[in-house]
């Protein structure tokens, strides 16, 4: 009992060091809440429905920052990673039978394949070349799938998939447990040693391959990661909607992607995935003027970006969060002075 | 077959060249990927199918109507949307992706998602070896070469393409030496929308004009591009030739071809830059560090 009571106060001392002195970190604790507990309170089908797919493509927009926002390989080709795994996760339950607890990770697998098979060519340009090239693979497979209907169902897509659980309730708690999992998984990897030399090839290559790292293999390594996760999406996106169609392979998609991810601010994580949440919803929500939804999309966008070109989510923190000078740390902007080094904040 | 093909080749590889060396010119000189450059392409098709069915214009009147306005339309784009934030390239390619979708859902709005056609400038047809040519399609073909001799001329021979060309090759030294940098990717915005223009023009009498037409040319042109080396002029033109024989090739050759023109130009695309990785002119840019 004096134990658990221990645990509970340092846990509790931890709560309040660590996510109750910065705001940013407060909404994302109530993030994790509100989206784990909302079944509680409603379960309209329509309302879990729009969240399921606001999850899976949080996954898709988080994967292709990881790889296009940190390692700086501008992919313009995301569709490819999402169709693939899609794709392969349909055909595998259809035909071999296998469940989506098998078929998922296995199209995720097969994503990464897709990830190494482009990342080698693509690895020999940069910039803008990539970013052109890319654009390529998902319309060449777009094309070979329309080219043999007979396995792939053509323009109809595959078709008849099982369901991901047995109710809409298992089947959102599913995504967004996944979801926040594997976007965690992400914050984490972005966090570590190899996010940092993600970071270093971004900022600088030449001086990352004097250092004596061997970029080729880091960025090979990303273009893996971003199309295992992406994959993942492409598999809960193929079971949940129970069709995988060529609509997964649009360049409208691969650009969706890219929208979501610069809209929320690259580099962050937290941003395409807040971003997906704001914009998606609120693009469904907009269903009842169909003729003018994609075009207040794209206004709003214009619109945001002339005032707040690195995302909106960045430039939010900036207005409640401020950097001490001297220790680089984050404070509430309200503090005068800096929560570890008392500096005074100006 | 064989002149069924070459000919379609060399239409769409015109139009390809038209739209590439537009999009060419603006990366060179502001570095601004302008996936917005095609829906202008569209704009300019509707602009010459408003005048001319609407309003009764003569076509070759509406078309040099259209192509100012649509030039007009792209400045004020740019002035607004994108000048602003120039130094963000992640922000200035989404919101080139963001003008791409208003424009085409503005053009839903006010014209439906129907198919709809202009009637060509000339009628009649010519015939080599038993096979059909439509003077049309002659006149789209010489108008575009003119066009390219023109941008060419442009370049090479007047001032204007001197500061153009020079701020391509290194922004900073060529603002030391007194060009006026945003001035020149100002002028170089309105050529390479102009072009846009133009190559709306040329092609309309042979196309459907629809909201979703920039998407397919969308992709040939950064194909033909990466194909034939960014800022190159001469890579662009052999790239867009390249490209759209090869595009026509698979159309009439392979059956399900019409599937697969996208996929196998882009495979031809990505097997040079697996030899080539700067395509087939490239030249190679400075680091920008």
């Amino acid at each position: 009992m004096a134990i658990a009571g221990f645990y509970l106060r340092r846990l509790y001392t931890i709560f309040k060091g660590e996510v109750l002195v910065l705001p940013s970190r407060v909404v994302v604790f109530l993030f994790f809440l509100a989206v784990l507990f909302l079944p509680i309170v409603t379960q309209d089908p329509y309302l879990l429905r729009i969240l399921i797919l606001t999850s899976i493509f949080a996954i898709l927009a988080a994967s292709w920052d990881l790889l296009s926002g940190f390692t700086g390989q501008l992919n313009f080709g995301h569709a490819l990673f999402f169709g693939v795994g899609a794709y392969t996760s349909a055909l595998l339950n259809l035909h071999a039978r296998i469940p989506p607890s098998g078929s998922i990770p296995l199209g995720a697998l097969a994503a990464v394949l897709a990830g190494l098979i482009i990342g080698i060519p693509c690895l020999r340009l940069r910039g803008t070349y990539l970013a052109l090239t890319t654009l390529a693979f998902p319309i060449i497979l777009m094309g070979i799938v329309f080219a043999i209907p007979s396995i792939t169902g053509g323009e109809l897509g595959v078709s008849g998939l099982d369901r991901l659980s047995r109710s809409r309730v298992s089947d959102y708690y599913i995504t967004v447990v996944l979801m926040l999992g594997l976007c965690t998984i992400m914050w984490k990897i972005t966090d570590s040693n190899t996010g940092v030399i993600f970071h270093a090839i971004r900022e600088d290559e030449l001086a990352v391959r004097t250092a004596g790292i061997n970029t080729t293999r880091y960025k090979l390594l990303a273009f893996s990661l971003s199309g295992f996760f992406a994959g993942i999406a492409g598999g809960l996106y193929a079971h949940f909607m129970r069709i995988a169609g060529p609509s997964t392979l649009e360049v409208s998609m691969s650009f969706t992607v890219v929208i979501w991810a610069v809209f929320g601010g690259i580099v962050t994580i937290y941003g395409p995935v807040g971003a997906v949440f704001i914009l998606f919803p609120v693009l469904e929500f907009l269903r009842f003027w169909p003729e003018f939804r994609m075009l207040m999309f794209a206004v709003v966008i214009l619109f945001i970006l002339l005032y707040m070109p690195d995302g909106l989510l960045p430039w939010l923190r900036d207005k409640i969060e401020e950097e001490c000078p001297r220790c680089k740390i984050r404070n509430v902007a309200t503090r005068k002075t800096c929560r570890v080094c008392t500096a005074p904040l100006d | 077959m064989i002149i069924d093909i070459i000919i379609s080749g060399l239409i769409n590889g015109s139009v390809y060249a038209l739209l590439a060396i537009g999009f060419s010119l603006i990366f060179g000189v502001a570095r601004i990927v302008n996936i917005a450059h095609t829906a202008f392409y569209m704009v300019a098709s509707y602009c010459i199918y408003y005048a001319t069915h609407q309003m009764g214009v003569h076509p070759v009147l509406a078309m040099l109507v259209a192509i100012g306005l649509v030039t007009l339309i792209g400045l004020i784009c740019y002035k607004l949307f994108i000048d602003p934030i120039r130094e963000h390239e992640a922000a200035v390619l989404i919101a080139t992706i963001a003008l791409a979708i208003a424009m085409q859902e503005i053009m839903l709005l006010i014209f439906t998602g129907d198919f709809l056609s202009v009637p060509a400038l000339v009628t009649g047809y010519l015939k080599i070896f038993e096979v059909k040519i439509a003077y049309q399609q002659l006149l789209t073909f010489a108008v575009a070469l003119l066009i390219l001799a023109g941008v060419w001329a442009l370049l090479k021979k007047t001032r204007l393409g001197l500061a153009v060309r020079s701020t391509a090759q290194d922004r900073e030294v060529a603002n030391l030496m007194g060009m006026n940098e945003s001035r020149v990717a100002m002028m170089t915005m309105a050529v390479s929308v102009g072009l846009a223009a133009f190559a709306g023009a040329v092609v309309v009498p042979l196309s459907v004009v629809h909201p979703h037409m920039w998407m397919h040319p969308l992709i040939m042109m950064m194909a033909v591009v990466v194909l034939g080396g960014l800022g190159s002029l001469k890579g662009s033109f052999v790239g867009a030739y390249i490209l759209g024989l090869a595009e026509s090739l698979v159309v009439f050759l392979i059956p399900m071809g019409a599937f697969l023109k996208g996929s196998v130009a882009l495979s031809i695309m990505i097997l040079v830059l697996l030899i080539r990785p700067e395509g087939l002119f490239g030249v190679a840019f400075e680091e920008e560090r």
